[in-house]
């Protein structure tokens, strides 16, 4: 029995990590070979110039640049403001907290395509259509990372707080030598997650970006398939390419997404 | 007492202060733009000349759309077809993962492997192996002779083939959640069982489901609201094609906002899609508040 299991297990994976496969058979290989007369699921030959030929040719590394900016700005953004508001949310007594907490986490449902032409038209009014600000500052209301901040803040103990409030510090100080301390695995998820959403994000910056100079990678990819139309070959090598950072963090920091993920379905 | 009130009151500041980043953000790019989205959508915009108020006509013309009826169905089709895949694969994956097995964390990493790639670059993985001429899926049928399907002249193969990308992306996350939960049963249901004599499939379906039901649950619910939002892998890999037969809800918005640029017949499709959005959660919140009174 545990035999099929295992068999099915390896089975499984084969056919999940298939697709990525093939894209990188498909790369590396001439569009003559892929359509070629004899199916091969392997390489018959390396064909560098995929590699070669659409970085010379497109700003393809002005797109890496923009993404990058873009996923490290919004990470940095994002995690310290849902840190704060998680702090204030739960550990600190206001007026209007409950309410405010309500409506930001009834947030969490709303499809991002209810609000962007609204959205759209803030970005006109703030003069940031085709730039990356346009693309980062209306992400930064990310109510699921919020939700996250808060939840784990809540279990940290309130004597700790009280302790360090007795010896007179201020809360800026207890936050920042007391409370993060503790939040390392919190501010993993955080950093991890948020930047998969931005680095993978497609809609959002396809409305905002507008000259093909300003493009992020996901944008900058629809830009090639245009391009390239039935050769594949340049087109796998340039998405591959785009999404070795994510497979980089992804195999790092693995557990965090298992976790963070799996928190997120138990509530 | 003074000294409790200023204590208070500081403690009042403080979090308004730790709390203003977050509530900024969200009052201007979240509550406004949902208040707005309403009054956008009773105006009539062409191009980039001046809005016109035209009451509820977006919506009037909503009804007698045939594209957004369309787009409807064929979202429609789409959730009800890959949310349950999704669901019977992910508890597959998750059943056959639950027990030890040598390279069981690897195989576990592979399955949530395609929920971190980006939309756009499945979606051209999923345009690529389904390429109707040259692509891998048909190349394989032909060598088995069952004939090239038309996955992008069709409509039915090529919603079946944005499914198949779905399936591929959406295992993973069922999957971790299903684990999740499983390590949240009672060790003792399950021996229980053993010594009364049950077998594998009586088990599975008289615990291990049961047991499952609020996980399920959902499970169902979220992934109803992502498959009424997908737009990354139909406007790469089909662009709503051919024809309007894998036009979605959310690809029919965008169109209309940002390539016929009537933005405030796309304001009134965003917000009938809110409704749909506002009905499941309400009803996943009854339904769990039941539960948790029972």
């Amino acid at each position: 029995m545990t035999r099929y299991r295992l068999a099915f297990a390896i089975t499984g994976a084969v056919a999940m990590l298939f697709p990525v496969y093939w894209m990188v058979v498909t790369a590396l290989s001439s569009a003559a070979d892929m359509k070629g007369p004899g199916l091969h699921l392997w390489p018959t030959s390396i064909r560098w110039e995929n590699l070669t030929d659409p970085l010379s040719k497109f700003p393809y590394g002005m797109w890496a640049v923009n993404s990058v900016f873009i996923a490290v700005v919004a990470v940095v953004l994002t995690v310290v403001i849902n840190l704060m508001a998680g702090y204030a949310f739960a550990k600190l007594r206001f007026p209007g907290r409950n309410v405010l907490f309500i409506l930001i986490i009834s947030t969490l449902m709303v499809p991002v395509q209810v609000v962007m032409v609204p959205q759209f038209h803030l970005v006109v009014d703030f003069g940031l259509i085709g730039s990356d600000w346009g693309v980062i500052v209306p992400r930064l209301a990310e109510a699921f990372g919020l939700f996250m901040a808060r939840q784990f803040m809540m279990a940290i103990p309130d004597e700790l707080i009280e302790a360090a409030q007795c010896d007179g510090s201020s809360q800026w100080r207890i936050f920042r030598t007391v409370v993060l301390p503790l939040c390392r695995p919190l501010i993993a998820v955080l950093v991890i997650f948020t930047f998969m959403w931005r680095w993978n994000e497609f809609a959002w910056p396809l409305i905002v970006l507008k000259d093909p100079e300003s493009y992020t990678l996901q944008v900058g990819l629809l830009f090639l398939k245009n391009q390239y139309g039935q050769d594949y070959g340049s087109l796998m090598a340039m998405s591959l390419l785009s999404m070795i950072p994510m497979l980089v963090v992804f195999a790092l920091f693995q557990r965090h997404f298992v976790e963070g993920m799996a928190r997120s379905g138990i509530k | 007492m003074a000294t409790v009130r200023t204590r208070r009151a500081r403690e009042a500041l403080t979090g308004l202060a730790f709390a203003a980043p977050a509530v900024a953000v969200f009052a201007v790019f979240m509550f406004w733009p949902l208040i707005q989205v309403f009054w956008i959508s009773l105006q009539q915009t062409r191009g980039f000349g001046i809005a016109k108020w035209v009451g509820l006509q977006n919506y009037q013309e909503i009804l007698s759309d045939k594209i957004f009826w369309t787009a409807l169905w064929n979202t429609a089709l789409y959730t009800a077809i890959s949310v349950p895949l999704c669901l019977v694969a992910g508890l597959a994956a998750a059943l056959l993962l639950n027990k030890r097995m040598p390279a069981r964390g690897l195989i576990r990493a592979i399955f949530y492997l395609p929920a971190v790639i980006s939309g756009v670059s499945s979606a051209l993985i999923g345009a690529w192996l389904f390429n109707e001429d040259i692509g891998l899926v048909n190349r394989i049928l032909d060598v088995v002779g069952l004939g090239p399907v038309p996955w992008q002249s069709e409509g039915v193969p090529a919603l079946l083939s944005l499914v198949a990308i779905s399936l591929w992306i959406g295992i993973g996350f069922n999957m971790v959640v299903y684990l999740a939960a499983l390590q949240g049963i009672p060790r003792e249901v399950f021996e229980a069982a053993r010594c009364d004599g049950a077998s594998r499939w009586a088990t599975l379906r008289r615990i291990t489901v049961p047991q499952l039901g609020p996980t399920t649950f959902f499970l169902i619910v979220i992934g109803i609201i992502n498959s009424f939002q997908v737009f990354d892998i139909v406007y790469v890999m089909t662009g709503g094609g051919p024809g309007n037969s894998t036009t979605m809800l959310v690809t029919y918005a965008y169109s209309a906002g940002f390539e016929q640029r009537q933005q405030g017949y796309a304001s009134a499709i965003g917000v009938v899609l809110y409704l749909i959005v506002l009905v499941m959660t309400i009803v996943q919140w009854r339904v769990n508040k039941r539960r948790d009174v029972a």
